[in-house]
């Protein structure tokens, strides 16, 4: 998906909003709340898609070519770990992250 | 003006074309459905040019329209009792996200016992949701109140819904004659809707209703507060400028006899017409009564309620319905605050439940106890003046009830 230019709601800018809205978008980076991370074994992938398909929040890329097969965006990745589990290969992993392993 | 014979549904459907809603999402329950029905109609023929969304329930209808109404369109539903129960939950989301939606209520008891029939125990059970809440007396007010309901609501000092609430088949199924007023003037009225405060835009995407830390609840709330307070005097000028318009006149409260009067009623809904009436013959009689109609029940005018009710010796209120627990039920809570530090003898009725007829019989008795009060007689008040006279012995088993059924 393209990136949006700008920052949300830079066309309000300046207006006074009553009731719940956010409008500090940090904590919608979902990133920042991995405790553990993916970690592709790219000899073992066959480049078969599945992982992407489950993410719920679709943050993984398979690229049918070059040296890296999964791309994900850690800007939202949660470490949620679904994609290791459904990885028929078996080629993901999850490691730890934050300096706890 | 042209003159139409409405019934309190169809004076609802009226209103709801002439304001011209972009989406429409009711389910039908009785007494609402030909609310529902003639919505779908009105869209199918091109009469009124809305989304129509099937919903499979009250809470999907309320949450289609508060999700369209956050795109800067009105939207429209409309419910009853359980209906408005189920809503309960999306009611609150739309008042907080202050969404000025306007929605039509057609007052039908809680269950259980399950009842088709008319009391205000639902819209009660909404008065702390964040919406106004407006009592229409006749079918004309159903009209009337909608299209200053959808001004009141849509204040940018207000920024929050209003039910108009009508009595279930006393209003909803009566027909009566009601000016509807050309399509020009009454849009003219309401004019364009201007989406305002948040919304939602996707080349300007924000996030409404995030989890909200205990920092700012608080002030969201207050806010709301704020919107209330504002509510009672812009209601003023919307009902004002509706007179201008229109020629009729819409009042927060209709005082009715109140100068001189020694004994008064306090009502709400379809039974204040019978109360004025009852008035009418006291007053032939000699007897200097009078009877006050609640309009706009949230925010409660009680500044309006003091200074008619104030100098009144003997105030009977009449609560369409129980308010289980309570010191008094609803109506009566309100009209005891705004006459707190006072010398008035309040008394509570409790009456006209699941659509028992408050009539002209029902004003003279309670009339009765007033003036008893009013003659120095402190045991004669009836708080259930309509009730039968073995309300704990409906239900008695006689022991011969298999014996009936195998005969």
């Amino acid at each position: 998906m393209p990136e949006r230019r700008g920052r949300p709601m830079d066309k309000q800018a300046g207006r006074k909003l009553l009731g719940p809205c956010a409008i500090i978008f940090a904590a919608a980076k979902t990133g920042s709340w991995r405790l553990e991370r993916p970690e592709t074994d790219a000899g073992r992938c066959v480049r078969c898609g599945i992982c992407a398909r489950y993410c719920p929040v679709g943050t993984i890329t398979v690229h049918k070519e070059g040296a890296a097969p999964v791309e994900i965006d850690w800007r939202y990745c949660k470490g949620c770990g679904i994609c290791v589990n459904e990885c028929p290969k078996k080629c993901m992993e999850l490691v730890p992250e934050r300096g706890e392993g | 003006m042209p003159v139409k014979m409405l019934d309190g549904n169809g004076a609802a459907v009226e209103a709801v074309r002439l304001v011209r809603p972009g989406v429409i999402a009711a389910y039908p329950i009785t007494p609402q459905s030909s609310i529902a029905e003639h919505l779908a109609d009105e869209v199918a023929g091109g009469r009124i040019k809305a989304e129509y969304i099937r919903v499979e329930s009250e809470h999907s209808a309320m949450s289609v329209c508060l999700g369209a109404q956050l795109t800067g369109v009105r939207a429209v539903t409309a419910t009853s009792s359980v209906g408005l129960a189920l809503m309960h939950e999306v009611c609150g989301m739309t008042s907080g996200c202050r969404l000025p939606m306007v929605m039509h209520v057609v007052n039908r008891s809680l269950a259980a016992p399950w009842s088709l029939w008319c009391d205000h125990s639902d819209t009660m059970a909404e008065r702390d949701s964040g919406w106004l809440q407006f009592y229409a007396g006749t079918v004309q007010d159903v009209l009337d109140l909608y299209l200053a309901g959808i001004r009141i609501s849509e204040h940018p000092d207000v920024l929050t819904p209003s039910m108009i609430c009508q009595d279930g088949f006393f209003l909803s199924h009566s027909m009566q004659k009601v000016d509807v007023p050309e399509d020009s003037a009454a849009f003219g009225f309401v004019g364009q809707y201007r989406r305002q405060n948040m919304y939602l835009d996707p080349e300007d995407p924000i996030f409404v209703n995030d989890l909200t830390p205990t920092d700012d609840y608080g002030e969201m709330r207050y806010q709301q507060m704020v919107g209330f307070r504002n509510a009672a005097a812009v209601a003023e000028e919307v009902f004002a400028e509706f007179q201008r318009r229109f020629g009729r006149r819409l009042e927060t409260v209709r005082p009715y006899m109140l100068e001189d009067a020694e004994v008064a009623v306090v009502t709400m809904g379809s039974m204040s017409g019978t109360a004025r009436y009852v008035v009418d013959q006291l007053r032939a009689q000699g007897i200097r009564a009078g009877a006050l109609q609640i309009v706009m029940y949230r925010p409660f005018p009680a500044g309006a309620v003091a200074r008619v009710l104030g100098q009144i010796p003997v105030i009977g209120v009449v609560d369409r319905s129980a308010g289980l627990g309570a010191v008094c039920p609803p109506t009566c809570t309100e009209v005891a605050a705004a006459l707190r530090g006072k010398a008035n003898e309040i008394r509570s009725f409790i009456g006209g439940l699941a659509g028992r007829d408050i009539s002209n019989h029902s004003f003279e008795r309670i009339f009765a106890d007033l003036l008893a009060i009013r003659a120095g007689k402190r045991d004669t008040h009836c708080q259930w003046f309509d009730l039968r006279a073995n309300p704990m012995d409906i239900r008695v088993l006689s022991g011969e009830e298999d014996a009936e059924c195998i005969k």
